[in-house]
């Protein structure tokens, strides 16, 4: 059954369009892997579903609703969470008071304790500032805070970009854990590796719409279409 | 000096109260309120129509403070529409509010200077290591102090303060959490209001009422705010003290140019630190 269901998605910022005409669907539980070249629209993609950039024209239903042009706590309430470009968390602020301001806002399996079980290096850090944390915490840090708002689908925007391979088997493995959970995901990836461990489908993307979509396997095996739409081998 | 010193305390924790509001609401939403002076005069005004009495005192703290919560919320709906505008389309709306503000001030109470009492038993001096100093503003300097500890415990160790700083950092990550940053921005603006009217109630002895009383207590915050970096409590409280310690002293040793000693302080910072003492918003991405 479909759970996401995205038709006709435009969206951009003041100086122009990015997105021009997305159609996407996503099982309930579901994980897609996004991947396409810089600058076709990737990212603005995933901050639209989030509602952080406005929508033109199209819908965004999950689950039957139809979310386009909400604004993003209404979003976030109806169960997306968001592991942004960048992580963003909040720099002064402690890992405890990160893991404190997003947990408690939706029912569901994610504590405290579970997530810093999940996540031992968080507990060590728990009385740090967010802004004195290696990259690789602060990844898993805007990881455990988009779980604790206790989501149905979780969107992730490269949460490999610039960490270790190590750091990048954790991500890939938290990632899975929380599909285990039943959270759909999207991951927008340029890291085909952590792609293929945790996507059962691999998506494209150029020039603002989605150009080829197959079963992960199917996509590992074909060389020749991975060379053409990403000039990667 | 001691008596310089003294002062200085006075007005910078009165400055801190008037500042700290300024300061959240600038660094959480952009929003640049010129009309918090006119705020503080409100207070101040209010001061002085009660003036005379214990009960006089303690009713304008709770005029004031119902005011100001009620005005802030007010002028956070009213800068709502505006959100995705430039500051200076922000500034322009508040400012006009503040001249809309004074003129009505200036209608109800007059344009004549009003001198506000200290309340009964406040109003007089006490010796403090020799210099002959007023009552009302050492109780002042304690009630300020009290009153910096109350916001600097509420904005650091509990949970509503927490969620004011992650809105300072990146309040677009706040709503993704499912939390409507409109509602946090009204609360914070009617607080901040709350406390520049309440610092023109307590002002009110030291500063009387008078029109453009206004422009004087918003530029000195602005100052304030500048200096201690926009957003940050600890640098509001910082900025507000150096300030205060500032203006006294300026006052004193070179009465002229005291307002340039003001504004030379604000440059050397802008030059030495564009980010204010303890600013963080400045590294913000986009």
């Amino acid at each position: 059954m479909t759970f996401l269901e995205v038709r006709g998605l435009v969206s951009g910022y003041d100086r122009g369009r990015v997105l021009h005409g997305i159609d996407l669907d996503l099982a309930a539980g579901g994980a897609l892997g996004l991947l396409g070249r810089n600058g076709v629209g990737k990212s603005t993609l995933v901050m639209t579903l989030a509602g952080l950039v406005p929508v033109s024209e199209g819908t965004v239903r999950l689950d039957g609703e139809d979310l386009a042009g909400r604004r993003p706590d209404r979003i976030a309430r109806a169960g997306v969470a968001l592991v942004p470009q960048g992580r963003r968390v909040w720099a002064p602020l402690t890992v405890a008071e990160h893991l404190a301001l997003a947990s408690g806002r939706r029912r569901g399996t994610w504590t405290v304790d579970g997530v810093l079980d999940l996540l031992p290096r968080l507990a060590e850090r728990r009385r740090h500032p967010a802004g004195r944390l290696s990259g690789g915490e602060q990844q898993m840090l805007a990881i455990a805070r988009a779980l604790l708002t206790n989501p149905r689908l979780v969107l992730l925007d490269e949460p490999s970009d610039g960490l270790a391979p190590a750091v990048v088997d954790q991500v890939a493995e938290v990632i899975t854990t929380m599909r285990a959970e039943g959270v759909a995901v999207l991951l927008v990836e340029q890291d085909l590796h952590l792609a293929f461990a945790v996507a059962d489908e691999i998506a494209v993307m150029d020039k603002g719409v989605l150009v080829h979509r197959v079963p992960t396997d199917d996509f590992r095996r074909d060389r020749a279409t991975a060379q053409r739409l990403l000039g990667v081998a | 000096m001691l008596v310089s010193v003294l002062n200085g305390f006075a007005i910078g924790f009165l400055l801190f109260i008037l500042a700290v509001g300024l300061s959240l609401v600038f660094g959480m939403m952009d929003v640049l309120n010129l009309a918090h002076g006119a705020l503080f005069l409100g207070g101040a005004y209010l001061g002085a129509a009660f003036a005379g009495s214990w009960g006089g005192f303690l009713a304008a703290l709770a005029v004031a403070a119902v005011a100001g919560l009620a005005l802030g919320g007010l002028l956070s709906l009213m800068t709502e529409p505006l959100r995705n505008r430039s500051h200076l389309d922000q500034a322009l709306l508040t400012l006009g509010v503040a001249f809309v503000a004074a003129e009505g001030l200036i209608i109800v109470f007059g344009d004549d200077p009003l001198s506000v009492p200290a309340p009964p038993g406040l109003d007089g001096s006490v010796t403090v290591l020799g210099a002959t100093y007023p009552t009302y503003r050492l109780v002042l300097i304690g009630v300020g102090a009290v009153l910096a500890l109350v916001v600097h415990v509420v904005v650091e160790r509990t949970r509503i303060g927490a969620l004011v700083r992650a809105t300072v950092a990146d309040r677009e990550m706040v709503a993704a959490l499912g939390v409507d940053n409109r509602l946090v921005k009204v609360v914070v603006f009617g607080v901040g209001s709350l406390l520049a009217t309440t610092a023109g109630v307590l002002g009110g002895p030291i500063y009387g009422a008078r029109p453009g009383l206004d422009a004087t207590v918003l530029i000195l915050a602005l100052v304030v705010v500048v200096i201690g970096g926009l957003g940050s409590v600890r640098g509001a409280l910082l900025g507000a003290l150096i300030i205060g310690q500032v203006d006294t002293l300026g006052r004193l040793l070179l009465p002229e140019l005291a307002s340039f000693v003001l504004f030379a302080a604000l440059a050397l910072v802008l030059v030495l630190r564009p980010q204010g003492i303890l600013g963080g918003v400045g590294a913000r991405a986009r």
